[in-house]
């Protein structure tokens, strides 16, 4: 059974050069979907990716990545919801295209984030007047 | 019967007030009826959370040795205006931090403004005042640069010109290209559109006709105990009004006051509205005496029976065209979508309708604790004033 993973991964400048990509799709049978990537200047690397294919094969994927000297962080990264400066006004909720960011509790209109169904669009940061989406990209 | 602010302050300091908040009294007026609801409820506690871009504070930093008399000064790089006495000013909300490149780059981020100072103040951070002035025999001191906290001020007082409107307009961009506003950003050819009121549980909609709201009536200003010092500017009563006397459009406004000190943080909010600026978002409580009848009745409204108006803030809105688009009531604006010329429109809110929800449950328990007497307007708002536009003249030599 194929499942998908969330994951957000740091990469020092040592091992930036390395096609780590390319080796999680071949070795590994997956299906990579990338949302944001970026390079330091300092030349360090920021990944958020889902990874899909058999569970198994996840497993051995992320067995080799710790075999690097790669930082791995399960689930969402790219984007940090702050539930202490959501003022739950709800400014973001016709900005974002998954419904990621909406009203969990529609008695109280209050806001909730579902993690999984972030895609990092960073649409909601703008549309956020509170300051309270924000990125590491 | 009808009760008195005095009978109904006696009953709170007896802590045997009834006190509901406007959304539980919809519900107890449902299954009472309102006659019998009027002789039990003694108080409705109604509230708002939004950005109230009419807002400031007057700081007083209290003398430096040898003593300066400000003329210029920015606390954490935000200017302040100084043409008062020595070491009072005045910080509004939407004043830009010094620098800011504003819309130089649209759209502009606008991250940090008046507004953001005074929360900071109000959560208990340290700000950098940097103060110039000319020196004068009595205030010799030309420059200071140093550090200060609310602690630190002899006075901090929230005064502000514009708080609690009444009522809003709904935006919509019937244009090509995004737009960036105080309404947050829209969607070019109404693909969203934003309301901004806390509908049933806003003060003013709560007491269409001002009938127990005027000038000194209690406030909770952002937790502390403030009050309504005047009508707030372009207050307007002369609008259009549903049955119900509820405005469709924005109408009466309130000018409020109270001290920052003993405001809580989480109701003094600093925000950034991208391609537009700074200002504050503010927790506003207004309690209800429940006097008579007719003003339960008032406070008993619903989101179904509260309209707001659509403009285009494209070009009907920039351009006072005066021109709208159509009507919904709040509990249409709330189910998160409606449809207009044809068109389903996804609705979003710049106001926070839990927020508001949260200061109607607090006010309710600072009054069933006795801790927060009502107080009896010494004048009333206007109850029938219209609005005057600016002309454009030539200047005369
Ligand atoms: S980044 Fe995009 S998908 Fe994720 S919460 Fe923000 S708007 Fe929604
Ligand atoms: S726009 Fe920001 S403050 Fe408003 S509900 Fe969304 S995350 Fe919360």
């Amino acid at each position: 059974m194929s499942v998908t993973k969330k994951l957000y991964l740091y990469f020092p400048k040592s091992e930036t050069e390395k096609p780590i990509v390319y080796k999680l799709v071949k070795d590994f049978d997956l299906v990579i979907n990338i949302f944001r990537a970026k390079v330091t200047p300092e030349e360090e690397g920021y990944l958020s990716l889902d990874v899909t294919g058999e569970a198994a094969n996840i497993e051995r994927a992320l067995a080799y990545l710790s075999t690097l000297e790669v930082n791995i962080h399960a689930g969402n990264k790219g984007l940090h919801w702050d539930k202490e400066r959501c003022a739950h006004c709800g400014a973001c909720v016709v900005h974002c295209p998954t419904g990621a960011l909406a009203f969990a509790d529609q008695a109280r209109r209050q806001l909730g984030f579902t993690e999984d169904l972030c895609v990092e669009c960073h649409a909601c940061i703008p549309a956020c007047p509170f300051g309270a989406c924000t990125s590491s990209f | 019967m009808s009760k008195t602010y005095q009978s109904i302050n006696e009953k709170i300091a007896a802590g045997k007030a009834v006190v509901l908040t406007a959304e539980e009294v919809i519900d107890y007026v449902e299954r009472k009826g309102v006659a019998a609801a009027a002789q039990e409820v003694d108080v409705v506690t109604t509230a708002t959370f939004g950005p109230m871009c009419s807002s400031g504070c007057f700081l007083n930093f209290g003398h430096s040795k040898p003593k300066m008399r400000i003329t210029e000064a920015w606390i954490n790089d935000v200017q302040a205006y100084c043409g008062i006495a020595a070491v009072d000013v005045y910080l509004g909300a939407t004043q830009l931090r010094h620098n800011d490149p504003a819309n130089m780059y649209h759209p502009g981020e606008f991250r940090y403004g008046g507004g953001h100072v005074i929360e900071d103040l109000v959560a208990g951070k340290k700000v950098q005042l940097f103060a110039l002035s000319y020196g004068t025999d009595d205030y010799p001191r030309r420059e200071i640069r140093t550090m200060v906290g609310l602690d630190d001020l002899n006075q901090a007082i929230m005064v502000n010109p514009r708080n609690c409107y009444q009522n809003y307009n709904v935006a919509v961009n019937l244009s090509d290209k995004r737009i960036y506003t105080y309404m947050g950003i829209l969607k070019a050819r109404m693909r969203s559109m934003t309301y901004c009121s806390a509908g049933q549980l806003s003060p003013l909609l709560n007491d269409p006709l001002y009938q127990t709201i005027g000038l000194g009536t209690s406030v909770w200003l952002a937790g502390a105990q403030g009050l309504v010092y005047a009508q707030g500017t372009q207050h307007a009563s002369l609008v259009e009004r549903s049955e119900n006397g509820v405005p469709m459009e924005g109408a009466g406004t309130l000018a409020l006051s109270g001290d920052m000190k003993k405001m809580l943080p989480d109701f003094v909010r600093g925000v950034s509205f991208k391609g537009y600026g700074v200002s504050l978002a503010l927790g506003v409580g207004i309690p209800i005496p429940i006097l008579n009848a007719e003003i339960l009745k008032r406070t008993a409204v619903r989101d179904s029976e509260i309209y707001a108006t659509v403009v285009d803030y494209a070009e009907d809105y920039p351009q006072k065209t005066g021109n709208t688009l159509g009507r919904f009531t709040y509990a249409e604006l709330r189910s998160g979508e409606v449809e207009l010329l044809g068109k389903k429109v996804p609705v979003t809110s710049m106001s926070s309708y839990n927020k508001a929800l949260t200061i109607c449950e607090l006010l309710k328990a600072e009054i069933q604790a006795g801790r927060f007497l009502l107080s009896e307007p010494s004048q009333p708002l206007p109850a029938a004033q219209g609005m005057r536009g600016l002309q454009c003249v030539e200047p005369q030599r």
